[in-house]
């Protein structure tokens, strides 16, 4: 019935009960008395966000135990580890919650040399705005974020512009933008043809204009859900991530999925190692695990995102890489820009212009 | 979340003891004394009175400034009241305006709601009551987040109330994302808390005050009017509080079944814990929502001590 988006984790009990187990271990375990590192690894990630077989596989080929723990959004990872690192190895920030962690010393710089599989990284991706060099962080995958709709419901079965949701009424009460400040706000600076991360007072205010005249043609800001609002018909148009629309692309071929032309937010969630791992050489070993070319190909293959490992991608077949919704086109992607972190203020900024659109 | 069970044993057990025996003073148990109340003494400072305090310190404080930059992780702590002065801003007290009128609302409504069904519990035999409490009470054993879940399968565009207006020729409606939306799902998730007190002040009724009104000439609805409600005013005012408070700090709701109109204070708070990373903040209006709420209490206490005659 509802698909939920890969990335929503509903079950924190879960979460808990392995955090709290994995606490109580660590108490009892003394923790650097040991001379060589346990064969053990904390791996905490988004749901349905690694392959299948993966940390079989990596088990098998290390011999090192790999534990998955699972987190709901990069609001929850940062405030799990803000207060200490409760024992987690491996992490999957998006880049500008990376950003902010290595401007917070969250996470450790990465050993190049541990890491041989380094050099199967897609060329885009071998160097990145928020880490330079790739100290920190390995790619892992990348996507954009765009508008999801209902082919028939929509003029010409086509979209290309970020108008339909920000700046029309032609389907007044059929559209649902995303709930986060960072996204909404950053697309319609798009739309006005400013930057994503803008930080300019006049061209945010424009933004908040804009939002606020288009509030009353929307239905709702959807968390996480505008895919299951497209699929269930409660809206025509949606602001939402291009892996969420493939999802229910898959069981509804009325759906499509675009990236406007005057360009989006393009996202990447990297795997980084926090501050206090109990295990880092374990983590190194399982970055370059994941950068395998045939580890890359079964997570690529099961989760369908765009991976930014080459050596994958090359093995992998047409239908995942001339797939648009993937891999959209060149020009498109141009335009598309990674969000950065912006620093406090600016967060706290553009949070009461978020507060401002939501109570006008 | 309390039991509302324990609550409602409480209440009923204060109103006993006035008839009991002369309890001994607890100065001459002392041992026993502090045995008993170490567990829970215990619990309500760590558990309670430590976070609390430390939210309460918190809404004083401010982000560290370290090389000019403001801190990600660190505070300054105790710097004073600027967290405060920003949220009296008009664009908060607003917000927080609207969350205290979306909770009346839906307290009212679910003490509409919820009069008849505890005073239908009471009027069943024997046999029933159990099982109508228990209908009560089972929606507690799901998770919140779930039912809200399942409110959205029954609402939405294509779920089952519209399925079934569908077959008599009606609809769809909108009936989701939405003020509506918001005031039954928050209806429907504290209706408990309202049925419970309600219950145990209505079962304890006495019947024959209700029998000599009717005797003495009044109508069914006078009788309703001037001898139920005033008798039952402390099982009303107990599910009122129980309501109201929920209400006025809920986020889920708004969050899963409002529109874009939806926001309410718990939202806005919920925000600067998490994706505006501004506890200071978050904690400040965590604490104004606190002092409104004693401000409400307050005024009830005061209210209730000018009312001569009936005890509310």
């Amino acid at each position: 019935m509802t698909t939920f988006h890969p990335k929503f984790s509903p079950s924190r009990r879960t979460l808990l009960k392995g955090t709290g187990a994995m606490f109580a271990g660590l108490t009892l375990l003394p923790r650097f008395s040991l001379a060589a590192e346990e064969k053990k690894l904390n791996f905490y990630n988004w749901d349905t966000y690694i392959g299948e077989t993966t940390l079989a596989d990596f088990t098998k080929a290390t011999g090192i135990e790999a534990k998955l723990d699972l987190f709901a959004d990069n609001d929850e990872l940062f405030a799990k580890l803000k207060g200490g690192n409760p024992g987690y190895d491996v992490i999957v920030p998006t880049n500008d919650m990376l950003e902010r962690m290595i401007k917070a010393n969250m996470v450790i710089p990465l050993d190049h040399s541990k890491i041989p599989n380094m050099a199967n990284i897609d060329k885009p991706f071998q160097d990145a705005t928020f880490d330079p060099g790739r100290k920190h962080s390995i790619p892992y995958m990348w996507g954009t974020l765009g508008v999801g709709y209902r082919k028939s419901k929509v003029e010409g079965g086509l979209v290309d512009s970020w108008k339909i949701v920000l700046d029309s009424d032609t389907h007044a009460g059929r559209i649902s933008l995303l709930g986060d400040a960072q996204n909404v706000i950053g697309v319609a600076l798009k739309y006005l043809g400013h930057s994503f991360n803008s930080v300019e007072a006049a061209e945010l205010k424009k933004a908040e204009d804009l939002l606020i005249a288009q509030k009353k043609h929307v239905k709702v800001f959807a968390d996480d859900n505008g895919q299951d609002l497209l699929a269930s018909g409660e809206v025509d148009v949606c602001q939402e991530w291009n892996g969420d629309i493939i999802q229910v692309m898959a069981e509804d071929e009325g759906i499509a999925y675009a990236v406007p032309t005057e360009g989006s937010l393009v996202w990447q969630d990297t795997m980084a190692i926090p501050t206090g791992a109990p295990h880092p050489e374990n983590a190194h070993a399982f970055l370059n695990f994941v950068l395998d070319a045939e580890a890359g190909m079964h997570i690529a293959d099961t989760i369908k995102y765009a991976t930014a490992n080459a050596a994958a991608k090359a093995v992998m077949d047409k239908s995942y890489t001339e797939n648009p919704s993937i891999f959209p086109p060149a020009e498109i992607v141009a335009k598309c820009e990674p969000g950065l972190y912006l620093g406090e203020e600016a967060t706290k900024v553009r949070d009461e212009i978020w507060t401002r659109i939501q109570a006008a | 979340m309390p039991s509302p069970f324990l609550l409602a044993s409480i209440q009923g057990s204060q109103e006993q003891g006035e008839s009991g025996r002369v309890l001994d003073n607890w100065k001459d148990n002392k041992n026993v004394f502090w045995t008993l109340a170490g567990p829970g003494t215990f619990w309500l400072l760590v558990f309670f009175i430590l976070p609390l305090g430390f939210l309460f310190v918190m809404s004083f404080s401010d982000k560290a400034v370290i090389d000019g930059e403001i801190s990600i992780t660190e505070y300054d702590y105790l710097t004073g009241i600027s967290n405060y002065i920003r949220s009296v801003d008009a664009l908060y007290l607003t917000i927080i305006w609207k969350s205290i009128w979306v909770s009346a609302l839906a307290t009212v409504l679910c003490l509409l709601t919820a009069y008849p069904i505890a005073f239908g519990i009471c009027f069943a035999s024997e046999r029933w009551k159990p099982l109508l409490l228990l209908l009560v009470v089972l929606p507690f054993w799901i998770n919140l987040l779930i039912r809200t879940y399942a409110l959205i399968a029954v609402f939405r565009s294509q779920g089952y109330v519209n399925l079934a207006l569908g077959t008599v020729g009606l609809g769809p409606f909108d009936m989701l994302y939405n003020n509506f939306a918001v005031i039954f799902g928050l209806v429907y998730v504290y209706m408990p808390f309202m049925v419970l007190p309600l219950y145990a002040t209505i079962e304890r009724l006495d019947k024959s005050f209700l029998e000599a009104s009717l005797d003495l000439g009044a109508s069914q609805f006078t009788t309703f009017l001037k001898v139920t409600v005033p008798l039952t005013m402390p099982g009303i005012i107990t599910g009122v509080i129980l309501v109201f408070i929920p209400c006025l700090g809920s986020f889920l709701t708004p969050d899963l079944l409002g529109g874009a109109n939806a926001i309410m204070i718990g939202n806005v708070i919920e925000r600067q814990f998490k994706a505006a990373n501004d506890w200071p903040f978050g904690a400040a209006l965590s604490f104004m929502l606190m002092y409104a709420t004693f401000a409400a209490l307050m005024l009830r206490a005061f209210l209730a001590k000018r009312s001569a005659g009936v005890d509310v």
